[in-house]
């Protein structure tokens, strides 16, 4: 954990093939995601971004029909191997939603029922307030820890989202559009909590929003929807470079705005 | 703009007429179940007043012997409302358990192709017309059950509230199930996005998040379980007792009902508006347990 930030990759997708049903939804792709990175999915509608970054947490198994071929290491370990257990999987590779899904508990509830499940015996009032320092939301709830998530605003209940996540203290946070239903001051505090986090955790985030993209990430994966509506990667490279001077001319006309 | 602006008027002020009607065919159909409902009641209270000029209400509530047609007579409810207590407790210990690991299964674990196969066995179960359950339990189920109590009487509370209860499942797994079905998918996501098994988002997360319609699922298949009348008249006896012995032969309000219509009392005699009295009480105790699951209801509802 404590190695060069940016240097050693943590999670590793080799030729990975997403297929729901016979439609491959996710064609050969290959990319090292660097420990203690921000690495932004971005990419036109159906490119298969989200799909890809499920595959990332094994969140795909949930979906009927949906199959995946390939590789992804994590830690030495193929995730897709046999005998992997996806429930273990996904505590050590957390996941925050596009749109906040808090469960329907007090805020307190939210973060410490992550933490029950995953067996924590330590001190249940310190985890809390440390996930929801970490998300940057303990002042606004210390005085009503007990009061329903749902009386949170929409950006505050996604934040209790990310806590909720952290308290569990995974390796990589896997983020999925996670402002694009909050207002652009929530948006804003949401990106300024990605920014800090980095130092905790790696992070793989989907985004629509190319500005997002370029001022949260270190580095840049561009989709494409290709052939038989198959999405692949097209590019993969240090963010600066993907918005100053791209290698390939798709990515340049995207982010210029040639098509979207 | 004139022309267009009275038009515009004119055909609002149709629709409003027309939506006025529309209205009142509709109040008179929601007010036709209410009407209904205090018709009911109304006459019920009227022939239990002419029970209660001459049983006193006390002696009614508790007495613990219920000969109003033997003698020497007795007019205490208290041995048909424990019997039909025995039989829903019964029926709820076999219909609860069952039903909700029906529900969460089908919600939760059941591929489509299997659910497609359970839901309708289901229904055809609660399509059943009560007679056969009756049958069932009195030609089957107690003679299955004397095998393990060989001192078992034929005529039982066991075997009709394990059947009754038989009975009350498919109303309280579909119920139930209605309510987890309808939990967020995102709900799940979030949970299984922590590293939570299967089970842990089926009984932490779905199940508290659809309480309030899964205790409404139970409330529902107990009143059913309360008002059902063949069952009980023919398989769990005739013999009003005041017992909590699941063995014994008793006698449920309903099934005490019957009993009287079926009988001889002459209409307008204290034995007929005995069974006004009876139903007064059922009405009461259904009426309670509508209220008892509002309260539990509000009172546990988690939003979502």
């Amino acid at each position: 954990m404590t190695s060069e930030i940016g240097q050693q990759v943590i999670l590793s997708a080799q030729k990975l093939n997403v297929y729901y049903g016979e439609f491959n939804a996710v064609k050969d792709v290959d990319i090292d995601i660097n420990q203690n990175s921000i690495t932004a999915l971005i990419g036109p509608s159906g490119c298969g971004k989200s799909t890809f970054l499920r595959c990332l947490n094994r969140m795909n198994d949930l979906i009927v029909g949906a199959s995946v071929q390939g590789k992804v290491m994590f830690e030495g370990v193929d995730l897709y191997g046999g005998e992997i257990d996806a429930t273990e999987i996904r505590s050590r590779i957390g996941m925050v939603f596009q749109k906040p899904n808090p469960f329907p508990k007090s805020i307190y509830q939210n973060i410490a029922w992550g933490l029950k499940v995953n067996g924590f015996k330590g001190n249940y009032d310190e985890a809390v307030e440390r996930a929801l320092n970490q998300a940057a939301l303990w002042d606004e709830v210390k005085d009503r820890l007990n009061n329903s998530a749902f009386t949170l605003s929409g950006g505050q209940q996604q934040r209790l989202c990310i806590a909720r996540a952290l308290a569990v203290e995974p390796a990589v946070l896997l983020m999925d559009e996670p402002a694009s239903a909050l207002d652009p001051i929530a948006t804003l505090a949401i990106e300024e909590l990605i920014k800090q986090l980095k130092d905790h955790v790696t992070i793989v985030i989907v985004t629509h929003n190319m500005q997002q993209a370029a001022r949260v990430s270190d580095e840049t994966a561009f989709f494409m929807v290709g052939e038989n509506r198959s999405g692949y990667l097209v590019e993969h490279d240090d963010t600066q470079k993907i918005f100053s001077n791209p290698s390939n001319t798709r990515t340049e006309e995207y982010i210029t705005g040639r098509f979207s | 703009m004139i022309e267009d602006q009275s038009s515009f008027t004119k055909r609002s002020r149709g629709s409003s007429l027309e939506g006025s009607i529309v209205k009142y065919i509709f109040l008179a159909c929601a007010s036709l179940s209410i009407l209904t409902t205090l018709a009911i009641l109304l006459t019920l209270s009227y022939q239990a007043y002419e029970f209660f000029k001459e049983i006193s209400i006390i002696e009614f509530l508790t007495g613990t012997r219920w000969t109003p047609i033997l003698k020497p007579r007795s007019y205490g409810v208290l041995p048909l409302v424990s019997g039909t207590l025995l039989v829903t407790v019964i029926a709820a210990m076999v219909a609860i358990p069952i039903g909700l690991s029906t529900a969460i299964f089908l919600s939760e674990y059941a591929p489509d192709w299997l659910r497609r196969i359970i839901k309708p066995i289901l229904e055809v179960l609660a399509g059943i017309p009560t007679v056969v359950y009756g049958y069932f339990a009195l030609t089957f189920v107690t003679p299955l059950l004397q095998v393990f109590l060989p001192d078992l009487i034929i005529f039982n509370a066991l075997s009709a509230g394990i059947v009754m209860g038989v009975m009350i499942i498919p109303m309280v797994s579909s119920l139930s199930e209605d309510a987890m079905i309808s939990v967020p998918r995102s709900l799940r996501e979030g949970a299984y996005a922590l590293g939570a098994t299967r089970y842990e988002v089926s009984l932490r997360i779905v199940v508290p998040a659809a309480l309030s319609g899964i205790i409404a699922a139970f409330i529902i298949a107990i009143s059913r379980a309360i008002g059902e009348t063949m069952l009980v008249t023919i398989a769990a006896g005739a013999t009003p007792k005041l017992t909590f012995d699941p063995t014994e032969s008793i006698q449920t309000m309903t099934a005490y009902i019957v009993q009287l219509a079926l009988g001889e009392a002459p209409v307008g005699s204290l034995e007929y508006n005995t069974i006004f009295a009876v139903a007064l009480v059922l009405f009461a105790l259904t009426l309670f347990m509508n209220l008892l699951g509002f309260w539990i209801v509000t009172r546990f509802r988690e939003e979502y």
